[in-house]
C-alpha cells in the first residue's frame, strides 16, 4: 500500500512541477502581454507599465515562478487578470461538478463496456464483431458531435431531457439527475468502445485458460466462473484502459461543458482561453493535472485490489 | 531485393486487402478534394446567398447550405486544408521529435535510454486539451502552435515504440556483425535499422494523426482556431442551428468520421501487412521423431505369464455389451465428434471401458490418442461444438446424456473430480488456495464460509500438506508444484467424489515429488476412491493401476489386467509402447522410439488406425472397422485381426 503511494509520489510531484514549469515558461513567450490585452490597445504605455508591476509581470521569470509556486502550496493560484477574483476560488466553485462529470462518465464507460465486453466474448458470434465495428466508429466520432447528436434527438426532438443547463442537487435532485443525463451518456459511451475492446479480448484469453477447465470439472457454478474467477483475472488491463480513457475524458469534459453549457471546469478554461487570462489557464492546467493524479492513484490502487502479485 | 521491389511487394498485399485498399480510396478523394478545393469547389467558401440560408441537399448545393446561405460541401472541401495541415503538422512534429529519440535510446541505451522512457511514463499523465488551451491563451487563435505542441506531447510515446523496435533489431546478428565489422553507427542505423521500423512508425503516426484530427476539430469548435472555415467550425455552425436545421450535423459529423475511420483502418491494414511480412511461414509438417527404428517387442523380454482375470470386467467392456449398472462409470461405444477447420469430425471413436469402485485402472497412450479428451467427455466437458455422437457415459447407473445442467455441475466435482496436468496454471492466481477449496466445498454443500474454510483446512490435512494454516492462505504463485498439486487433489477430493480421474498429473512435476503424489494417490485409492488414471508413462501406471486401456487414434486398441498387459501385449500398439519405455532401455544403446505420429483425426485411415506403423500389417488390416473382441481369455480384450501370440512378443 505504502509502497504504491509512493511510487504514485514519484511520478505525481514531477509532473505537476514539469506542467506548471511548462506553462510559465510558454507564458513567458508572450507576444505582447496580458496587460495589453486586460487594457487594449488604446490604453498608453503608462498605464500597461503600471498595471505589469502591479501585477509582477516585469520580474524574472525564476522569481515570477517563486512568487506563484509558494502561492500555490499556500492553495493561493493567484488572481485573474480578467476579472479579479482570485483563481482558487473559481475553481473551488466549480471542480465539483467536473467532477462528477468525470467519475460519473468513468462509470459510465466502465459498466457499458465491461458488459457488452464480457457477453460478446461469451456469446462470440456476430455480437463480438459488433463490438469490433462499434469500437473502431467510437475511436473515429469527435465526442462533441457525438453530444450534439444527443441534444438533438432526446431533447430537441423527443424532449425526455433538458437540452442545455446544469441543475445544482441542492435545488432538485432529480433535476439534476435530469440534467445530469446527456452529458453523462456524451462522454461514457465513446469511452466505452476501447473497454469493451479491452474486457472481450481479456476474457478470451482467460476463458481459455487451465483454470477455467478445471473451475468447471469441480461443478463451480458458471456463474462464479466467469464474474468471480475470469472477469477479475481480465480485470487488470481493463483497469489500465479506464485509467487513460480518464484522463481523455478530461479534455472530453471541456467540449461538453461547452455543448450543455454546464458550469464546470471546462467552461472555465475555454473563456481563459480565449480572454487570455493566464493565471486562471495556469492554475486550471495544475487542478487539470491532479485531477489526472487522483484517478491515476485510484487506479492502481485498485489494480493492487485485484492482482495479488501488485500487492506484495 | 532492391527497396522499390520490396515497397511494391508492400503496396500490392495492402491492397489485396479490401478493408485497406477502400480505405486508401476514401482518403484520396478527401485529400484531392481539399487539395484541389480552388479548382473543384463549386463555391467560394464564404461566398453567401442570403435568400438560401440553412437549407437541405438540393442540385445547386449538394450538401446543403449553411448560415449565411454559405455552400456546406465547399466549405467541407476549403475547411479541411485548415484541419489536414493541423494534424500534418501534429504528425510531422511527432515523428521529427519521436524517431530520433526513440532509436537513439534504443541504439545507444544508457542513460539517453532512462530518460526516454521516464518521460513517456510522465507525459502520460499530462491532460493534453489544457496543455492546448494554455498554448491557446498565450497564442491567440494560433492552432499550428497548438498542433505542434500536440505533436511533441505524443512524441514520447513514438519515441517508446521506435525504442523497443530498435533495441529488439539492434541484437539481432546481422546488425551486430556490421557493427563489429566496424561500420560507422549513422550507416548502420539508416541502412538497417529505420527501414525495418519504418512500418511501425508509419502505424504509429497514422493513428496518431487521426487523433489530431479529432483535437483540431474540437478546438475549432471552441472557437479557439483560426475563424476560417474549418471541419471543427462546421460542427459548430451545426451547433448554432439544431434547433432550426439539424442536417448540418450529418455532413459535418461524417466527414470527420469517415477520414478519421479510413486513417485508422489503413493503419490496421499497414500492422497486418507488416506482421505478415517479417512472420516465418509455419512449418505445415512436424517433423517426424527421431531415434532407432520401431522394432516391436524387440526388449519386451519379460516373462509372459497368463494372470487370471479377477472378476468378468475386464474383458467384459464390448461394444455390443450393455452399460454396467453396478460400475461406477461405465462408457460404452462411445463417439465424439469435434469440428476441425469447419468439418464435423470423429476424435474419438467407439470407447469403450468400466470402472468398478474402488478400482484404479489407467488410460494410456501417445499424445494426440484421445486420452484427455475422452475423459472430458465423461463430465460433459468438451471444447466448444464438441458432442457425443454415439454411445453413451453411465456414471452410477445415471447416463450423462440425459442430465441437466444443475446435475451435470453436481456430477463435476460431487461423483467425479479431477486432477489436471499442471497443478499451478490449474489454480486461479488471484485467489489464495484455502479459498479455492472452500470454494469448491461451497459448490456442493450449502454452508458458511467459515464451516467451509475448515473444510478446506482439513482437506488440505487429508492431502498431507504440512502447516496448512500457512498454505490456505498462500496464492498460488507462491507454492511449489508438489504443494500445489496436492491443493488441487483437495479441491479435487471437496465433496467426497466416488472417482477422480487424474490427467497427466505428475508430468509437469519433479521426479522426487512425483512419487509422493502418487503415493497419496495410492493411499486414497486403498481408502475406496475409484481412480481412472491417464498416463503415458508405464511406471505411473504400474505404480497405481490394476488395469488399463491402452488408446491409440481416437480408439481403445487393447484392455487388460496391467501384469497381464506388460507381460503379454496381444496388440502390437500396446507392444510397441512397452518397447518404448525408457525404464527398459539398455545402457548405450539409442532410446527405442516409435517411428511416425499419432495421425490426427481427419486423416485416420480405413481398417486398423495403427496399419501405418505396424510390424505386422496384413492386406485384411487396410479395410473395414475393426471390433474390440475377447482377447486370449475372457478377461481382456483387443482390436486387431493378428493378435500377437507369447511367442511373438519374446522374439
Amino acid at each position: 500500500m505504502s509502497k504504491i503511494i509512493i511510487r504514485w509520489l514519484l511520478t505525481a510531484l514531477p509532473v505537476l512541477f514539469g506542467v506548471s514549469v511548462i506553462t510559465f515558461v510558454l507564458s513567458s513567450l508572450v507576444p505582447g502581454n496580458a496587460a495589453r490585452a486586460i487594457l487594449g490597445i488604446n490604453a498608453t504605455q503608462e498605464q500597461v507599465d503600471a498595471l505589469n508591476t502591479e501585477l509582477g509581470f516585469d520580474e524574472p521569470l525564476p522569481v515570477r515562478y517563486w512568487t506563484w509556486l509558494t502561492g500555490a502550496l499556500h492553495g493561493d493560484l493567484g488572481v485573474s487578470v480578467v476579472n479579479g477574483l482570485p483563481v482558487t476560488e473559481q475553481i473551488g466553485a466549480r471542480i465539483g461538478i467536473t467532477a462528477s462529470l468525470i467519475v460519473g462518465a468513468v462509470i459510465v464507460a466502465a459498466v457499458l463496456g465491461v458488459a457488452f465486453g464480457v457477453t460478446s466474448a461469451l456469446r462470440g458470434g456476430w455480437l463480438g464483431k459488433a463490438v469490433d465495428v462499434v469500437a473502431l466508429i467510437g475511436m473515429a466520432i469527435p465526442g462533441f458531435w457525438f453530444a450534439l447528436v444527443l441534444v438533438t434527438v432526446f431533447a430537441v426532438q423527443l424532449r425526455w431531457f433538458p437540452a442545455t443547463g446544469y441543475i445544482m442537487p441542492s435545488e432538485s435532485v432529480t433535476g439534476w439527475l435530469q440534467s445530469l443525463v446527456l452529458p453523462l451518456l456524451a462522454l461514457g459511451i465513446p469511452s466505452a468502445a476501447p473497454v469493451a475492446k479491452q474486457t472481450r479480448d481479456g476474457m478470451l484469453t482467460e476463458m481459455g485458460k487451465d483454470y477455467i477447465k478445471v473451475l468447471r470439472a469441480r461443478g463451480v457454478r458458471e456463474r462464479s466462473v466467469i464474474f468471480r474467477h475470469a472477469l477479475r483475472n481480465a480485470a487488470s488491463p481493463v483497469l489500465t484502459v479506464l485509467g487513460i480513457v480518464a484522463v481523455v475524458l478530461l479534455g472530453g469534459t471541456v467540449l461538453a461543458e461547452t455543448v450543455f453549457v454546464i458550469p464546470g471546469l471546462g467552461g472555465l478554461a475555454v473563456n481563459a482561453t480565449s480572454s487570455h487570462d493566464i493565471p486562471t489557464i495556469q492554475g486550471l492546467a495544475v487542478v487539470f493535472t491532479m485531477i489526472v493524479m487522483v484517478v491515476n492513484l485510484a487506479i492502481e490502487l485498485t489494480y493492487a485490489l485485484v492482482n495479488p502479485k501488485a500487492r506484495a | 531485393m532492391t527497396t522499390t521491389a520490396s515497397s511494391r511487394g508492400f503496396l500490392r498485399s495492402l491492397l489485396s486487402k479490401p478493408m485497406s485498399a477502400a480505405s486508401l480510396i476514401v482518403l484520396a478523394i478527401i485529400v484531392i478534394a481539399t487539395v484541389f478545393a480552388g479548382v473543384l469547389a463549386p463555391y467560394e467558401p464564404d461566398a453567401q446567398d442570403l435568400t438560401a440560408a440553412l437549407q437541405g441537399p438540393s442540385s445547386a448545393h449538394w450538401l446543403g447550405t449553411g448560415e449565411l446561405g454559405r455552400d456546406v460541401l465547399s466549405r467541407m472541401m476549403y475547411g479541411g486544408r485548415v484541419t489536414l495541415i493541423a494534424a500534418l503538422i501534429a504528425g510531422a512534429t511527432f515523428i521529427l521529435a519521436g524517431v530520433p529519440a526513440g532509436m537513439l535510446a534504443g541504439y545507444r541505451g544508457g542513460r539517453f535510454d532512462q530518460v526516454v522512457l521516464k518521460t513517456a511514463d510522465l507525459v502520460f499523465a499530462v491532460p493534453v486539451m489544457i496543455v492546448l488551451l494554455v498554448v491557446l491563451a498565450i497564442f491567440p487563435g494560433n492552432e499550428f502552435a497548438a498542433m505542434a505542441v500536440f505533436g511533441l506531447l505524443g512524441a514520447p510515446g513514438l519515441a517508446r515504440v521506435v525504442r523497443s523496435a530498435t533495441l529488439g533489431i539492434r541484437n539481432e546478428l546481422y546488425v551486430k556483425a556490421a557493427v563489429a565489422s566496424g561500420i560507422r553507427d549513422r550507416v548502420i542505423v539508416l541502412r538497417h535499422v529505420l527501414p525495418r521500423v519504418s512500418g511501425t512508425i508509419l502505424v504509429q503516426a497514422s493513428v496518431f494523426t487521426a487523433g489530431a484530427v479529432l483535437m483540431e476539430t474540437g478546438l475549432g469548435f471552441l472557437g479557439l482556431g483560426t475563424q476560417n472555415a474549418s471541419w471543427g467550425s462546421l460542427v459548430a455552425e451545426a451547433s448554432r442551428n439544431l434547433g432550426i436545421h439539424p442536417w448540418l450535423l450529418i455532413p459535418s459529423g461524417a466527414i470527420i468520421i469517415t477520414f478519421i475511420m479510413s486513417v485508422n483502418l489503413l493503419a490496421d491494414g499497414v500492422r497486418d501487412t507488416l506482421a505478415e511480412r517479417y512472420t516465418p511461414p509455419a512449418a505445415k509438417v512436424r517433423a517426424p521423431r527421431g531415434g532407432a527404428k520401431a522394432n516391436a517387442g524387440a526388449s519386451a523380454t519379460a516373462e509372459a505369464t497368463p494372470v487370471a482375470g479377477g472378476a468378468d470386467n475386464a474383458g467384459a467392456a464390448r461394444a455390443s455389451a450393455a452399460a454396467d449398472p453396478h460400475a461406477l462409470l461405465s462408457v460404452r461405444s462411445l463417439t465424439v465428434t469435434l469440428p476441425i477447420d469447419g468439418v464435423p469430425t470423429d476424435i474419438i471413436r467407439d470407447v469403450s471401458f468400466d470402472i468398478q469402485p474402488g478400482e484404479a485402472m489407467g488410460l494410456v497412450g501417445e499424445s494426440g490418442s484421445g486420452k484427455t479428451m475422452t475423459a472430458l467427455s465423461i463430465l460433459g466437458l468438451l471444447p466448444a461444438g464438441g458432442r457425443i455422437t454415439s454411445g453413451s457415459v453411465t456414471v452410477e447407473g445415471t447416463d450423462v446424456a440425459t442430465m441437466n445442467k444443475a446435475a451435470l455441475r453436481r456430477l463435476r466435482g460431487g461423483r467425479i473430480g479431477w486432477i489436471s496436468q499442471d497443478p499451478i496454471s490449474s489454480l486461479d492466481p488471484s485467489f489464495t488456495v484455502g479459498w479455492q477449496v472452500a470454494e469448491a466445498v461451497r459448490s456442493h454443500r450449502p454452508m458458511s464460509r467459515r464451516a467451509a474454510w475448515q473444510h478446506a483446512l482439513t482437506l488440505l490435512e487429508k492431502v498431507k500438506l504440512p502447516d496448512v494454516e500457512r498454505v490456505a492462505k498462500s496464492y498460488p504463485h507462491q507454492l511449489s508444484g508438489g504443494m500445489a498439486q496436492r491443493v488441487g487433489i483437495a479441491a479435487a477430493l471437496a465433496a467426497d467424489p466416488v472417482l477422480v480421474i487424474a490427467d497427466e498429473p505428475t508430468t509437469a512435476l519433479d521426479v522426487t515429488v512425483q512419487a509422493d503424489i502418487l503415493a497419496l494417490l495410492r493411499d486414497l485409492q486403498a481408502d475406496g476412491l475409484g481412480v481412472l488414471l491417464i498416463t503415458h508413462n508405464w511406471g505411473v501406471l504400474a505404480d497405481l493401476c490394476d488395469r488399463a486401456a491402452v488408446m491409440y487414434a481416437g480408439q481403445v486398441v487393447e484392455t487388460a489386467d496391467l501384469r497381464a498387459l506388460v507381460h503379454g501385449p496381444e496388440h502390437p500398439y500396446t507392444a510397441a509402447l512397452l518397447a518404448c519405455d525408457p525404464h527398459q532401455a539398455r545402457p548405450g544403446a539409442p532410446l527405442p522410439a516409435l517411428d511416425g505420429a499419432v495421425p490426427p483425426p481427419p486423416q485416420w485411415p480405413q481398417g486398423c488406425h495403427f496399419q501405418s506403423r505396424c510390424p505386422f500389417v496384413k492386406d485384411d488390416c487396410r479395410t473395414g472397422a475393426i471390433a474390440l473382441a475377447d482377447g486370449s481369455d475372457s478377461s481382456r480384450a483387443v482390436r486387431c485381426h493378428h493378435p500377437l501370440t507369447r511367442q511373438e512378443v519374446t522374439l
